[in-house]
């Protein structure tokens, strides 16, 4: 058992349960960041609750040593949304992936997010359904030929990050599986934020659908694929910084090379109140074989639901008293009748 | 019918009881005006039971009869049970509304109709060839010919002189001058009314003031012309003692709610979305916030219990209603909260279906759905109300056997019993079952060494812990997957499943040991005939025993509160008599289950009109049993 001055370490939050992921599954890499920074930033197991759906991603909550509920598919944010409004004196975490979240529990998502439920919510997206065993998902590139689309996916893909910021998402950032150091910045900042945060993590399916990112990650790719945004910082990239993104007269925004774009060089700031100029920047790529930005696109403070609604039943308290029963019961017209 | 007073030009008729019915357009007011009528009645002091009736569509077209809405009021001096077969006196606005009605009004029964909407077009969209008031069509009835909108519209003169309300405003306070007729008849004062407009239109008083001015118009139209001979007096019912009000049934169990969670001392969480007809439990709890009340609009059916499995962990008394569409929806999620073995109530507000089905009328029909609407070996408790004010009760078991067995609960009620009002005998608050101890947050691991073991479960009623979140060294996960017994680990193992399975049926089935024995309503204690009813269908059942009996046929009556588990005694009582008849909203599922459950040859007797059935047909139904009665 802990106390609440003990020091804790990765092991405090690790569950004695046997990780039953593929070998080479991008979600250890994930746990182990998760575990790690928890402990770090003076997390309680006792009142942090994982909350999740079904898919791979899921079973993350029975490796962790805190309270869980491993629930039914899609449903995590709306489970977790009620465990929220309950209890404000816990951090609770969602955990999801690219059909859970999106597909079957798109709706859920779109409005824990647009509501910002003080939530943590991480999404892995290995663009592919790994526990049903390998068809195209919401996030497959279009024309992704899998079990079920042998002659090629015909859906657009979502792009997960401009769907947290189209529903106005208080916190939305994008990380990488093995990137430890901007994996944990993401996730920290997720975690500090009070309100939903939405943490999208490009997440390697070594089985079903291996290198799906390998822009962003192989050695000889990454550094001039990843878009790094960093707080205040004109938006450049490449191994000499020598691209840079510039926005467009019609809102969008476009690559330059940086000696030509002068002072038209973007200059992030994820604070911006208005989520116009992050979208636009979440729409430089749809699928990440190219340039994409990485980072946090977003994080402005705003009223969160749970603690409005819970100011509102202090309110009615306040201006009514605490309720009597009594008096509820023989509100309205009431008579006697005598023996 | 006794005459106990004469006037100079009327007589007031003492009546033992009255049906009145108000029908009109969906957008005359029908429903407050039965409303209020109701609060004279129960001002009054008789026993009372309401139905009222209107169509899914806010606004169907004007004039149709798909547009028609209606209140039936039974007012009585004796203590009754269903809102009336048939009305003695029947208020029909338009065509459409008397086209819908006049089939039910009572021969010879009085029948005010507001002549001024009996013009051209009304008369062709109820489908009138020719009008009913120049026709013999109404000659069985007393027929009252009230220009009702030319009346008000006059009272309203001045009103609209002085630019306070335009015309269409000022006829829109014609319901409340047919209430005022009504009033007038039935010898109601309508000092109650006004008040309550002065509270409605409190923001509005033109408003206010022109709708008292149509009630009094109406009033004294009554007194002033001779048309009407007879008024009608019903006398106070003689109810128990104690302190009364009127409640429908989506407002009992709203407060049903509420005293739960006073007297378990666990915040109340609502999460649902808006359905016909459970949507005003939400609005009720919405303005109770100040018993620390939180009401959640989900986005749709499934986050609604989604979030209410969420504050069930978190340590809420969780609760979710619906309506059959939206339990449909809700049926996986249930399930997990089942195997989570996590306390919380849902409600089905039954109605029509199937699919959308009729959204505002009653039916019984999501019986078999909640018994077995799940994947899987599901079983879940499930206790029904029996009329608007025992949702109060009802729903305070339904906590109580959540919070015990730490499972989810199923309370049904329906449209009828949601909309419906009768006098409630208020209890008194300190005699309500004290939940606080039926259980406790577990606080200390419990395991041999010293770990903790969320499925460890309590050796009499197999309820495991419930240990919140924010409980150091109590961190477990739950799930949806298969359990290892104890622990609650992850387990596929075949020897495994089946114990779960079992141990989570004998779980349910554990509750009916708990349970008083059934009361048999069997008063000659000679009755060859058992009639087993559940849920709404109580009122008429019971009046068709009673009035059975008055024929001289025995007849015994049980009602079930609980469908799962069943009672324990049910089986041995069912097996007692030659014939059992079960009467229901729906095609007989309640006799499937028992004939399932018993091997009994239960017979049924089904309706499904969207409407309580009658009294009378039951009355039929129960005598053509009796001539196949073997002597």
């Amino acid at each position: 058992m802990t106390t609440n001055d003990a020091k804790l370490t990765k092991k405090d939050f690790t569950s004695d349960r046997e990780v039953r992921w593929c070998p080479g599954c991008g979600d250890y890499a994930i746990l182990a960041t998760v575990q790690t920074l928890l402990a770090d930033a003076g997390a309680r197991p006792e009142s942090t609750v994982f909350v999740s759906g079904i898919g791979c991603s899921s079973r993350f909550p029975y490796y962790m040593d805190t309270y869980g509920i491993h629930s039914i598919h899609g449903r995590a944010p709306a489970v977790a949304t009620g465990l929220a409004i309950a209890r404000p004196d816990l951090d609770v975490w969602v955990i999801t992936g690219d059909g859970d979240g999106l597909s079957i529990g798109g709706n859920h998502l779109m409005h824990a997010l647009r509501r910002n439920v003080n939530l943590n919510i991480l999404l892995f997206n290995n663009e592919i359904y790994g526990l049903t065993k390998g068809q195209y998902s919401p996030t497959s590139p279009l024309g992704s030929k899998h079990k079920s689309t042998p002659m090629g996916s015909l859906d657009r893909p979502i792009n997960p990050v401009s769907l947290a910021l189209g529903v106005e998402a208080t916190y939305v950032a994008r990380s990488i599986d093995t990137d430890r150091q901007h994996l944990t910045e993401a996730i920290s900042g997720a975690y500090e934020h009070r309100g939903a945060s939405f943490v999208e993590i490009y997440q390697n399916c070594n089985v079903f659908n291996d290198g799906a990112f390998m822009a962003l990650k192989a050695p000889d790719q990454k550094e001039h694929n990843q878009i790094r945004l960093r707080q205040g910082e004109p938006i450049t990239f490449g191994p000499d910084n020598e691209h840079a993104v510039v926005a467009e007269p019609d809102g969008s925004m476009s690559f330059m090379d940086t000696q030509e774009a002068g002072d038209r060089v973007v200059v992030h700031d994820a604070n911006r109140e208005e989520p116009t100029t992050a979208f636009a920047l979440s729409r430089l790529s749809h699928n990440p074989t190219g340039p994409t930005p990485i980072g946090i696109f977003r994080d402005v403070d705003r009223p969160v639901y749970d603690d409005l609604l819970r100011e509102q039943v202090q309110e009615a308290v306040d201006t009514k008293g605490e309720g009597q029963l009594t008096d509820l019961l023989s509100s309205g017209n009431v008579w006697d009748v005598d023996d | 019918m006794l005459v106990s007073g004469t006037m100079a030009t009327r007589t007031t008729v003492r009546l033992s009881n009255a049906v009145v019915r108000f029908a009109g357009d969906s957008g005359d007011g029908m429903q407050l005006a039965g409303d209020q009528f109701t609060t004279q009645s129960a001002m009054a002091g008789n026993d009372l039971a309401t139905l009222p009736d209107f169509p899914a569509e806010i606004r169907a077209p004007a004039g149709t009869l798909a547009g028609v809405s209606s209140f039936q009021l039974h007012f009585s001096d004796q203590d009754i049970h269903t809102p009336g077969d048939a009305p003695d006196v029947l208020v029909a606005m338009n065509p459409a509304a008397l086209m819908k009605h006049l089939e039910s009004l009572k021969p010879g029964g009085t029948l005010i109709v507001n002549s001024d909407a009996f013009s051209g077009r009304n008369l062709t969209k109820a489908g009138y060839e020719s009008n009913p008031l120049e026709d013999d069509a109404l000659t069985d009835y007393q027929v009252h010919e009230v220009q009702i909108t030319t009346l008000t519209l006059r009272a309203l003169e001045g009103h609209i002189e002085r630019g306070e309300l335009n015309k269409k405003e000022a006829e829109r306070c014609k319901n409340m001058l047919a209430l005022g007729l009504v009033s007038w008849m039935f010898s109601r004062p309508i000092a109650e009314t006004e008040s309550w407009l002065q509270t409605k239109f409190a923001k509005k008083p033109d408003v206010a003031d022109a709708n008292i001015t149509a009630l009094r118009a109406g009033r004294n139209y009554g007194e002033t012309t001779e048309a009407f001979v007879f008024t009608y007096e019903v006398k106070p019912a003689k109810l128990p003692p104690g302190r009364y009000r009127n409640i429908t049934g989506n407002q009992a169990v709203a407060y049903g709610l509420i005293a739960a969670s006073v007297r378990s001392g666990l915040p109340l969480f609502y999460g649902s979305y808006p359905i016909t007809p459970a949507s005003d439990i939400l609005h009720e709890l919405a303005k109770q916030k100040h018993f620390d009340v939180s009401t959640f609009q989900a986005e749709d059916e499934i986050a609604a219990i989604g979030s209410v499995i969420g504050a069930a962990f978190g340590g809420s008394l969780a609760v979710t209603a619906s309506s059959g569409p939206g339990i449909a929806l809700k049926t996986e999620a249930m399930g997990l909260a089942l195997v989570m073995e996590l306390p919380l109530i849902v409600v089905n507000v039954q109605r029509g279906g199937p699919s959308t089905g009729l959204p505002t009328k009653t039916e019984q029909s999501d019986l078999l759905q909640i018994l077995h609407g799940r994947n899987g070996e599901a079983p879940i408790p499930v206790v029904a109300a029996s009329s608007p004010s025992d949702g109060f009760d009802a729903t305070i078991e339904a906590a109580r056997i959540a919070l015990t067995y730490r499972t989810p609960v199923v309370l049904l009620s329906d449209g009828y019993l949601a909309n419906s009002a009768e006098p409630w005998n208020l209890p008194d608050v300190d005699s309500l079952p004290d939940l606080t101890e039926v259980f406790a947050f577990t606080t200390e691991p419990n395991g041999p060494d010293g770990e903790f073991l969320p499925f460890l479960r309590d050796p009499e009623t197999l309820a495991r812990p419930w240990a919140l979140p924010g409980t150091a060294g109590l961190e477990h996960r739950i799930g949806g997957l298969e359990k290892e017994a104890d622990t609650g680990h992850i387990s596929y193992e075949a020897g495994n499943h089946h114990a779960q399975t079992l141990l989570r049926h004998e779980r349910v089935q554990r509750i009916a040991d708990d349970l008083p024995p059934l009361e048999v309503e069997d008063p000659s204690g000679d009755a060859q005939i058992l009639l087993v009813g559940w849920g709404s269908t109580e009122g008429p059942i019971r009046a068709a025993c009673h009035e059975v009996r008055q024929k001289g046929i025995p007849v015994a009556r049980i009602h079930l509160r609980h469908l799962s588990p069943l009672p324990n005694d049910l089986d041995e009582l069912l097996k007692a008599y030659p014939q059992v008849l079960c009467p229901e909203n729906n095609m007989g599922q309640l006799a499937m289950h028992l004939r399932a459950r018993t091997l009994v040859d239960v017979q049924t007797y089904d309706r499904v009109t969207g409407q309580p059935f009658s009294s009378s047909e039951l009355v039929e139904a129960i005598e053509a049993l009796v001539t196949e009665v073997p002597a």
